[in-house]
């Protein structure tokens, strides 16, 4: 409750400080602050301490999981405004309001964190996608933003109106907003008889977020708009709105494998095959780092869905591990990346002599995105496989996907490849000496929760 | 206390020489290193019994970072310790771009490798295993040859998809053990059904079989070693193919005993396959470096094959042998690496008349020639025997076919040896000098080995006797 009144109220903060201060860096210092305000709110619900006691009709459930899920985004979004916010003052000239309308993505998240029924999933989503295509479009000049700015939008509507269709279907079958109380209402022992249009809409539904978590089939809009979008927003959309998404997804389908049937299994391995399949093999062919960025993150997602597809204690463990691995490689890969001047992969060749810390963290990042022990994606990468192992049975399914991995290898290391063995003047931009500083330390916590994940997960479970 | 000793001096050392700036410091701090270590493996094979060592790590997962060195732990504790500081002493004059990159990559891999043979908790030995892997991708990728880049990637790519698909089998066996732990004794104790068996085989087989490497899974390998700066070839194939083996022995063969009595024949006959074809392959090579990759991967099959017949006298064998060839690549690749400073070319076609102008050179490669060809006096001789005895008893059959290939390791090596230095000096020879003064006293040393343990094999056998023992006690 806490994080959601406070980042709605800060959001407003952020809009009004456009008018009292010119100065942009002042912004974004208080941008941080505000950040770290959202923060210590958040941190007090952990303590059962609010700040103002509302009643929600039960339309929202706090947990644990989701409280620590919101500190996740928040310390992530920290990060990444310390690392990148020198680069969202460069996008265009309101910077205010780029900053405020991260916040009220934050609100979004931390509505999807603890929805307790389709109404309030439904809001969560919107209020995350909305400031979204904004921020897509913000580099107004440029025909390739406004492009994917145009398509998401569109894409996004579509896919909300499938979504409504859905929760619609659902209650029209159900009498009510919760999805799986056909499960509870049926007597213990007796197969749930879900109506067809139950179903129905639980298939729309599914087929509308596997599109704002970009998995396969649904995955077009996912590189075009990455691509086009400017690549520090980019970074925001492909880590924290992705992982909330998983969240939410996550949160939605849980408990209902009964209501769904064996059949559910046979859908959720295709699409995670599919988009495992996708991700990487068109990845492999990319000649653009941030295009090929774009796809490793469908294939990301589809390493994600394994939290959906086994639904057990490890895999929840997973999700909040594969979150923070995620986000942090990936907002410390973003970051390198809008300093390059050439975002090819030859932009990349010989980044290790002329800059050889951001080549060095940029590995880091790469090798957490590949999953190589030590670093914290290995242990994402573990635990989801883990989960399904602990499952039982599906073994197959677990080899495909490392062979995926393996694969993701190839276009992981090629950057490293060209920023180490290759001979070439990689230019950047001007690079300070805190950008650094921030850039080592995202590498270091890399590492440590790749070398302890427990200190992360002990957190967890106090 | 030794065993964590082991890695973490070359891990820090490491570090720490990724910050200095001059050369020979680098150099200096690496064999200093190196030599430290040594007198640790030393120690820890002059004192009995197993060490251990146990502190907690993950605990929510059942991991924990235990080490243990038994006989095979100190044996192959001890090669790795030897490897590192002849490699630094012979390559001592050799020259690097970023030296102090070159020397911390190495001493990473030396704590990778030690961390390998150490490791008694499955998760912990896939950490390391792959953290053996990282720096010796860099370092040939870095300090290659003129196709290093392309070459090292799949290497790199091999290995690693062996390497998830081991990562398969350990999640696995963990879900099935009794009390939830990836700790080597519960990893013994699990109870599979033989189609569990067969899969977790075939998972950490593939693994460990791309790593040693097994025909048909050896294709990475010449190439990978023609293409590394020689002084990580000495490593990838003095020590680095030994995980591999060692692996076997550690985890499969106690873990699924009845899969490995299923599969036994199988994984024979295709090291046998893989003996004879790298044999005749190697006689065809022009280029030294090639020549010994392939009669690496010969013997190497002859010690896998050996693994698999499950008897107590190959398993001896395998253990002296894993030590032996150990010593044996390094030196020949010392020699090779002289050679290639020295006159700026590995092809037999442009050598010729070497023994005239470096003598000295030529005696001590004599020796480690003929002690590749495993002659007897020489240290390969007691371990090919107790192999070939080994095979002997699980099939006469095979056993012969497998002999095969002593004779054409005589024909390549003999050749090898004719062509660079017997005959008249030819162009490139013309003006070659004797060898520097500590490339001498490194082969010097490993001449003696090479001896001395062909004499006098029983301490090595003793050594890793209680590893043999457990082994088969545990059937």
């Amino acid at each position: 409750m806490n994080a959601i009144i406070v980042s709605a109220l800060l959001g407003v903060v952020m809009m009004f400080s456009g008018i009292f201060f010119k100065n942009k860096s002042i912004i974004k210092h208080i941008a941080a602050g505000c950040l770290l305000l959202l923060l210590g709110a958040n941190l007090l619900q952990h303590y059962e301490i609010f700040i103002i006691k509302i009643d929600t009709h039960n339309l929202l459930r706090f947990e644990k999981m989701g409280i620590f899920f919101n500190t996740i985004t928040i310390v992530a979004t920290l990060i990444y405004v310390l690392l990148s916010g020198k680069d969202i003052e460069n996008t265009g000239v309101h910077v205010a309001e780029y900053f405020a309308l991260l916040f009220f993505i934050l609100c979004g998240v931390s509505i999807l964190t603890s929805f307790n029924g389709l109404l309030m999933l439904f809001l969560g989503i919107e209020i995350m996608s909305i400031p979204l295509y904004i921020l897509t479009g913000t580099d107004k000049r440029n025909l390739k933003s406004n492009e994917a700015a145009l398509k998401y939008f569109l894409m996004g509507s579509f896919s909300t109106g499938i979504m409504l269709m859905g929760i619609t279907l659902i209650y029209g079958g159900s009498g009510n907003f919760q999805i799986g109380q056909a499960v509870v209402s049926s007597a213990a022992g007796t197969v749930p008889n879900a109506s067809f249009l139950e179903v129905a809409g639980l298939l729309l539904l599914f087929s509308a977020m596997c599109f704002k978590v970009s998995a396969a089939p649904f995955h077009f809009w996912t590189p075009d708009v990455y691509d086009g979008a400017p690549s520090v927003f980019t970074s925001f959309m492909a880590t924290i709105v992705k992982v909330t998404g998983f969240y939410a997804f996550i949160r939605l389908f849980e408990n209902q494998n009964e209501l769904l049937g064996p059949t559910w299994k046979i859908i959720l391995s295709f699409v995670i095959i599919a988009t495992l399949l996708v991700g990487n093999i068109t990845a492999v062919f990319q000649q653009s780092v941030k295009r090929m960025l774009a796809y490793s993150s469908i294939a990301q997602a589809g390493f994600m869905l394994f939290g959906l597809y086994t639904s057990n204690d490890l895999s929840k463990e997973g999700l909040l591990l594969y979150s923070a691995a995620y986000c942090l490689a990936t907002i410390g890969i973003f970051a390198v990346l809008i300093k390059m001047k050439d975002y090819t992969l030859d932009g990349f060749n010989g980044l290790a002599k002329t800059q050889p810390v951001l080549a060095f963290t940029a590995t880091v990042c790469l090798m957490s995105l590949a999953g190589i022990p030590l670093t914290a994606g290995f242990f994402a990468k573990y635990y989801m496989l883990a989960s399904v192992v602990k499952a039982g049975g599906s073994l197959w399914i677990v080899i495909v996907a490392v062979l995926f991995a393996a694969v993701s290898v190839y276009y992981y290391f090629r950057v490293i490849q060209a920023m180490y063995f290759k001979e070439g003047e990689a230019e950047t931009t001007e690079i300070t000496q805190s950008f650094k500083v921030g850039l080592v330390f995202v590498a270091i916590l890399i590492v440590l929760i790749g070398a302890l994940p427990s200190v992360l997960l002990n957190y967890f479970y106090f | 206390m030794i065993p964590l000793l082991l890695i973490l001096i070359p891990l820090l050392s490491g570090l720490a020489v990724f910050f200095l700036k001059d050369a020979t410091t680098s150099k200096a701090l690496a064999l200093g290193s190196s030599v430290i270590t040594l007198a640790l493996s030393l120690m820890a094979v002059s004192s009995k019994g197993v060490l251990h060592y146990d502190a907690s790590w993950l605990p929510g997962l059942g991991g924990r970072f235990t080490l243990m060195q038994d006989g095979m732990g100190k044996m192959l504790g001890l090669l790795t310790a030897i490897s590192f500081p002849v490699v630094f002493a012979a390559t001592f004059k050799n020259t690097y771009q970023k030296p102090a990159a070159f020397y911390g990559l190495m001493l990473l891999t030396q704590a990778g490798l030690l961390g390998v043979f150490l490791a008694a908790d499955a998760l912990l030995f896939y950490f390391f295993w792959e953290l053996a892997l990282i720096p010796v991708y860099f370092l040939c990728s870095i300090w290659g040859g003129e196709k290093r880049i392309a070459v090292t990637f799949k290497f790199f790519i091999y290995t690693f998809i062996g390497s998830l698909l081991m990562l398969v089998g350990i999640l696995f066996v963990y879900a099935h053990t009794a009390d939830h732990s990836f700790a080597l004794q519960s990893f013994y104790n699990v109870q599979l059904t033989g189609k569990q068996q067969a899969y977790v085989f075939a998972l950490f087989f593939i693994a460990f079989a791309i790593k040693m490497p097994i025909f048909p899974l050896h294709t990475w390998q010449p190439d990978a070693y023609e293409q590394a700066p020689t002084a990580t070839t000495m490593i990838l194939s003095g020590v680095m193919v030994k995980m591999g083996l060692f692996a076997v022995i550690r985890w499969v063969l106690p873990m699924v005993p009845g899969a490995v009595k299923g599969h036994a024949l199988f994984v024979i006959i295709l090291s046998v396959i893989g003996m004879v074809y790298a044999s005749l392959i190697a006689i065809k090579q022009d280029d030294i470096k090639r020549l010994i990759a392939y009669s690496s991967i010969a013997h190497i099959g002859l010690m896998c094959a050996a693994i698999f017949t499950q008897n107590q006298i190959g398993l001896e064998g395998v253990m002296i042998q894993m030590f032996n060839h150990g010593i044996n690549v390094i030196g020949l690749w010392i020699v090779a690496d002289v050679i290639e400073q020295q006159l700026g070319t590995r092809k037999f076609s442009e050598l010729g008349g070497l023994a005239q102008k470096a003598p000295t050179l030529a005696i001590l490669l004599v020796v480690m020639a003929l002690a590749n060809v495993a002659l007897p006096l020489t240290n390969a001789f007691v371990g090919e025997f107790l192999l070939f005895n080994g095979l002997f008893q699980y099939n006469i059959w095979i056993a012969a076919v497998a002999g095969i290939s002593i004779i054409l390791s005589a024909v390549y090596t003999l050749n090898m040896i004719q062509k660079i230095f017997y005959g008249n000096t030819v162009e490139k020879t013309n003006n070659a000098v004797e060898i520097d003064f500590n490339v001498q006293v490194v082969l010097s040393v490993l001449v003696v080995m090479v001896l001395v343990m062909g004499v006098y094999p029983q301490p090595m056998i003793d050594l890793t006797k209680d590893t043999v023992n457990a082994i088969f006690a545990h059937r």
